[in-house]
């Protein structure tokens, strides 16, 4: 039995009285690769924030590696939408991927295992000859490279991914894809997308969220389900027999 | 050799001596930390921070006690309360800064109101008159200075991943909210060392000119501290030295001077300088 690295069970969240998260239960488990669909609003983003300890739920129960969220996100790699950054701050791709070991000790300078850490992970998602560049000066491909490499050098047991391709060329998510094929062996992976066509191909897993979670724990969902979520009929054509997503029907 | 001739002449007098210490010592503060004002976008913040703190001058008049001294914790509360205020939710954060920006100021006119007799340097704390500083001023800005200097040393990394990226930070395990309401104390103690250069009302100019400036020569953030330290000091001295030549308020000639620098680094294209 692989061991649960994130549990929410009955989870409410509320914003301004109205109900975001409905009565969320999930389990994710040490190599699950999760993939989480759902319409804009649907609460997606509030999801992973739950599980990041950074909103707390109003009702139900949230567990990381067995604890709370807030003294165990530390092992949560996490890859926000859009990172709410400002592309003209004076900081170089090296540092910016620094900047996930900034917790590890507080005062003084990063240790010489953190720039070796740091500097590996750069080399494994291809952008160690960026590593002087200011963070501005990349494509939006790049940089959601330093991104995952900056959730990475925390060495987590999970990584979250919200929307990770949004606003990136066809070509170059393909490239993505891949660095999380090889990074599933290593960890559970969590990615918010809309993108249902990638979901199919690479994901094991897929729930749909719309405040309530569909999930059956498996890789296919019902179309009633997505039409309770969408709330409306949903037009799913299936990719191909090994990676379809709705049962045959 | 004009130049020599005038320092020579300048530094005989004792107040001059002071001015120019004052204005190197202000510009460390300012250099350093007007750098995170600018690249955290919190200019109004910190102006708010700036001007709630005529508030402790008020104070300082009306108890008796020396105003830079009691300016002190009261800019570090407005500091604390603009950076919790500004959290709560369903309340704008532009609006809180507004609201405590002007009860800081409001507080400090009805202190001086109700204090007996009339207020002799109250003209210089809101516009400042570097020539006129006094000796414990300086003694409270190096003071100041030190423990700015020791704080960024201290927590360099902390701060800069939480300049770039709160949440992020926050779930690395960087204490965030923290590091952020020590960052507004910092724009504080920046603000009572830079009352006495430029006065509460011209301080969000030396916060943020200096550092915008030598944005456009680099893209690392502890470069630019150094390199708006030396804007700032430079500006101060100009400032200091044409408002002596032609007998100007020192506060206004130095921010103009930032201003003119400020607009001929606009003229060179950014991708044309150097960046290192």
């Amino acid at each position: 039995m692989k061991s649960e690295v994130i549990g929410l069970r009955d989870v409410w969240v509320y914003h301004d009285g109205l109900p975001v998260l409905e009565d969320v239960t999930i389990s994710i488990r040490s190599h699950d690769f999760l993939g989480i669909i759902g319409p804009n609003g649907g609460g997606k983003t509030t999801l992973l924030k739950v599980m990041l300890g950074l909103i707390t739920p109003e009702r139900g129960e949230v567990k990381v590696l067995g604890g709370d969220p807030e003294g165990n996100r530390r092992h949560i790699g996490y890859v926000p939408q859009h990172s709410p950054f400002d592309h003209d701050f004076p900081i170089s791709v090296m540092d910016v991927v620094l900047t996930g070991r900034a917790g590890q000790r507080l005062f003084g300078r990063y240790s010489d295992q953190d720039r070796k850490l740091a500097h590996d992970t750069l080399k494994m998602v291809d952008m160690l000859p960026f590593a002087k560049r200011q963070i501005g000066k990349l494509s939006g491909g790049e940089r959601q490279r330093v991104f995952i490499a900056r959730a990475l050098v925390t060495e987590p047991e999970v990584l979250l991914l919200d929307e990770p391709t949004a606003g990136i060329d066809a070509h170059i998510q393909t490239e993505f894809y891949e660095i999380l094929k090889k990074l599933k062996e290593k960890m559970a992976i969590v990615m918010v997308s809309h993108d249902l066509t990638a979901i199919s191909i690479y994901v094991d897993k897929i729930a749909c969220l719309n405040r309530r979670l569909f999930y059956h724990n498996s890789k296919e969902l019902t179309s009633d389900d997505l039409e309770a979520a969408y709330q409306c009929p949903v037009e799913f054509i299936a990719h191909g027999l090994p990676h379809r997503v709705l049962k045959e029907h | 050799m004009v130049e020599m001739v005038w320092m020579i002449e300048i530094l005989q007098y004792g107040f001059m001596v002071n001015a120019l210490t004052a204005a190197l010592l202000s510009a460390i503060a300012c250099g350093i930390v007007g750098a995170y004002v600018v690249v955290k976008r919190i200019v109004f913040i910190s102006g708010g921070i700036a001007h709630a703190s005529f508030g402790g001058i008020g104070l300082g008049y009306f108890l008796g006690i020396e105003p830079v001294i009691c300016v002190i914790p009261f800019s570090i509360a407005s500091a604390l309360s603009i950076g919790e205020v500004s959290r709560r939710r369903g309340l704008s954060e532009d609006a809180a800064i507004g609201i405590i920006w002007a009860m800081g100021m409001a507080i400090g006119i009805m202190f001086i109101s109700l204090t007996p007799g009339y207020a002799p340097d109250l003209f210089s704390y809101l516009f400042g008159n570097i020539l006129t500083v006094p000796h414990s001023d300086l003694l409270i800005m190096l003071l100041l200075d030190v423990v700015i200097v020791i704080l960024v040393y201290l927590f360099y990394k902390e701060f800069l991943a939480m300049s770039f990226d709160e949440e992020f930070a926050t779930v690395v395990g960087v204490p965030a909210h923290r590091l952020y309401l020590l960052l507004l104390c910092l724009v504080a103690l920046t603000a009572v060392v830079l009352i006495r250069v430029v006065g509460i009302i011209l301080v969000i100019a030396l916060l943020t000119i200096p550092a915008t400036v030598s944005r456009r020569f680099t893209d690392v953030l502890w470069k630019m501290m150094v390199l708006s330290t030396i804007f700032s000091a430079m500006f101060s001295i100009i400032g200091i030295y044409l408002s002596y030549l032609f007998d100007l308020p020192s506060g206004s000639t130095i921010i103009l001077v930032s201003g003119v620098v400020f607009l001929l680094s606009l003229l060179m294209p950014s991708r044309h300088i150097l960046k290192y």
